[in-house]
């Protein structure tokens, strides 16, 4: 079983071709729109890639190998950090793996470079740790050379069923998601990252308001900025990279704004002695922040933004612990952008729709119930990296690795065998840093009083245009108890980002409101992203290939 | 890990090229609402069109408020455009194509397909 090759089966779009929802064909080379071009795991492959076996698979062009498919051993959902780790682990110990990831190149957010025509001499001026990753990928152009790991770049997975003993993978493939493809595993793992929690405020919804992380992830692969003289605000130690790296950069911060303090981390002094690396971490980010000429400020948020069609200026306030805003405290500072985040969400869609459970982190998110062998609840389904929990790129090399001995052990392994004390060590590292990353996103929750910032014309809901008065009406008028009812008759969280973008403050407003511990549950999202009809009905019972 | 560089002893570049030591392969163009717009093969049109110093290519459905690229990682959709006729793409992910015609979307984007 283990050495066969797994085998993507090409789904056809709507008529096999291009139909008249799909637009105008873009007709540009290969790579550029999955629904014309061949698989990405052969386009996209680097050196020695074009794995053989490969040849076949061609979503979205013909529905060919029905019945014919196999199995992979292993299914990794994301090529970060943990899904890099893990499935270069797997490969190393026999398995078959199929790589699935949305992006164009391995990375994930952390590891996000330059798109190759930009000829970037110096990716890694972006980023820490350059060489782990360049090791992890070397080891994967290998893998991808013998045809053990299938890297599937470009393919989104917008959801997975269990078939008898398989799993099937659906995704929109291409960079515009126009094409198609079911990829079967015997096993998941799921390493899909986080996105950034956002709170609202009046003018966040201004062009040059972005995300922190978004900032960051358009610097990395784009090289742009939103603009010359960037605040950057909002809460959590991802704020001092993007901070630093704005500056890196060329851009002007005249301030970084941080809601809570960083004292908290001195109330757990064992587990910050336990891990050097990330003090040194804080340290380094300090020092280059003061070098630049940015300002930390803490205990203080963006409480306005200015301007009519972009951003002018910020008004910045001092916030109490509780971060309710201390009146005739806001000054005000002039900008052109502000780059603004409240810390990472674990993206877990897809296992929560497959039934795994989840746990409450001391940030407030939601984040998969594991194993110390890195199981989910539902048997034949690991998690590693940011589904289990904020962490950090270290905590998810290590989880990537662990998981991936761990579907070994499971009985998925052949030669050869698992290095215990490599197990063991791995272990201790993971509990090590997981207890750092709860100090952590204890430090950083956001407090209750964040909902002072808030106008009742403030859009909570971007996508929906729902403001935070109709929330609270939904709340105290009409009776809604909980968030899930407030979405019904408010629409937040019904638009295209299915409360990514709101669903945490949503459930927080409700939770102020007196509604139950329960409102803010994690997300269910049938779907992991916007699918068109077209692929539903493809995927449809009785229709499967 | 010794030969990585440390971003932060590096001195301060002016731009994120001159930050990575990038070369880019020779710019090309497309236009947005008729305007053109210089972009660097690989580059989103979201990113080209920040480095043009445009922040917004949508209006919202309800209120008609201008809106660009905001989660930066395809999360959002707030970066939706029309790109060569074909409403709702994200402008974040979509790789900018010599020669695209990206235009201002409205509302949900299907007057324009429709059209
Ligand atoms: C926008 C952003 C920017 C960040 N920047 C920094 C930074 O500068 N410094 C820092 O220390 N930390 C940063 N982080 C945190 C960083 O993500 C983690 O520390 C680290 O990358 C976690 O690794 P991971 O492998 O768990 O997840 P990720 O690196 O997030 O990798 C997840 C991968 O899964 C893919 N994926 C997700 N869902 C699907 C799906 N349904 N189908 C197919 N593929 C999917 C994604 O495309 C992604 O490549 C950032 C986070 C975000 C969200
Ligand atoms: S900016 Fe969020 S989806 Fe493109």
């Amino acid at each position: 079983m283990q050495n066969t090759s797994g085998e993507v089966s090409g789904v056809p779009g709507p008529g096999g071709g291009p139909g008249p929802d799909r637009g105008p064909d873009r007709g540009v080379g290969p790579g550029r729109g999955g629904a014309s071009g061949p698989s990405d795991a052969g386009v996209r492959s680097g050196p020695g890639g074009g794995v053989s076996g490969t040849t076949g698979e061609v979503p979205g062009t013909s529905g060919a190998s029905a019945g014919a498919t196999a199995s992979a051993a292993l299914a990794v959902i994301g090529a970060g950090p943990a899904g890099l780790a893990a499935a270069v682990t797997a490969a190393d110990h026999g398995l078959d793996v199929v790589l699935l990831d949305a992006s164009a190149a391995p990375g994930g957010q952390y590891y996000r470079s330059p798109a190759p025509g930009l000829g970037a001499a110096r990716p890694e001026a972006l980023h820490h740790g350059w060489a782990a990753f360049a090791g992890l990928t070397a080891r994967l152009d290998r893998h991808r050379a013998t045809g053990r790991v299938r890297h599937l770049a470009e393919h989104q997975v917008w959801a997975v069923e269990r078939t008898g003993d398989d799993w099937a993978l659906h995704s929109l493939t291409g960079a515009g998601g126009q094409g198609r493809a079911t990829v079967r595993a015997r096993r998941l793992l799921l390493a899909t990252g986080s996105h950034e929690r956002q709170l609202p405020f009046p003018g966040w919804t201004l062009p040059g308001v972005v995300g922190a992380a978004g900032a960051q992830a358009m610097l990395k692969s784009g090289l742009v900025l939103p603009g010359r003289r960037v605040v950057v605000a909002g809460s959590g130690p991802l704020l001092q990279a993007v901070a630093a790296s704005l500056t890196l950069a060329g851009a002007d911060v005249p301030a970084l704004v941080e809601a809570s303090g960083y004292a908290a981390y001195a109330r757990a002094p064992h587990v910050l002695a336990a891990n050097p690396g990330k003090l040194a971490e804080g340290a380094r980010h300090g020092l280059a922040l003061a070098r630049s000429g940015v300002r930390v400020l803490s205990h203080r948020a963006v409480t306005a933004v200015h301007g009519t069609r972009r951003v002018e200026g910020v008004t910045v306030s001092r916030v109490d612990r509780d971060w309710r805003p201390v009146p005739g405290s806001d000054r005000r500072i002039d900008c052109d952008a502000l780059a603004v985040g409240h810390g990472l969400v674990p993206q877990i869609e897809l296992a929560t729709t497959l039934g795994c459970a989840t746990r409450r982190c001391a940030d407030g998110t939601h984040a998969l119930l594991l194993d110390r062998r890195l199981r989910t609840t539902v048997p034949g389904i690991w998690a590693a990296g940011e589904p289990g929990g904020i962490g950090g790129v270290q905590l998810a090399f290590a989880e990537g690795e662990l998981a991936a001995l761990s579907v070994i052990d499971d009985g998925g392994g052949t030669a050869p065998g698992v290095d215990r004390r490599r197990v063991t060590a791995l272990r201790l590292a993971r509990r090590r840093m997981r207890a750092f990353a709860e100090v952590m996103g204890a430090a950083h929750r956001p407090g209750r009083g964040w909902s002072g910032w808030t106008a009742d014309d403030t859009e909570v809901c971007r996508c929906e245009e729902v403001t935070a008065g109709q929330v609270r009406t939904a709340l105290d008028d009409l009776g809604a108890g909980d968030a899930r009812t407030v979405k019904l008759l408010t629409r937040a969280g019904m638009g295209w980002c299915q409360g990514r973008m709101c669903g945490f403050a949503v459930g927080e407003l409700a939770r102020c409101h007196g509604a139950g511990e329960e409102a803010a549950g994690p997300g269910r999202r049938p779907l992991a992203c916007p699918v068109p009809l077209s692929a539903l009905a493809e995927a449809a019972p009785g229709d499967r290939t | 890990m010794t030969a990585e560089r440390s971003p932060v002893k590096r001195s301060r570049a002016r731009t994120p090229a001159e930050l990575v030591g990038a070369v880019p392969e020779p710019e090309f163009e497309f236009t947005f609402d008729g305007r053109t717009i210089p972009a660097l093969p690989g580059q989103s049109i979201a990113a080209a069109l920040w480095a043009a110093s445009v922040l917004a290519w949508r209006t919202t459905r309800v209120n008609g408020r201008p809106r660009g690229a905001f989660c930066g990682i395809g999360s959002c959709f707030d970066c939706l455009a029309t790109v060569n006729g074909r409403p709702n793409q994200r402008a974040c992910l979509l790789p900018a194509g010599p020669g695209d015609t990206v235009t201002t979307q409205e509302g949900d984007g299907h007057a324009e397909h429709l059209g």
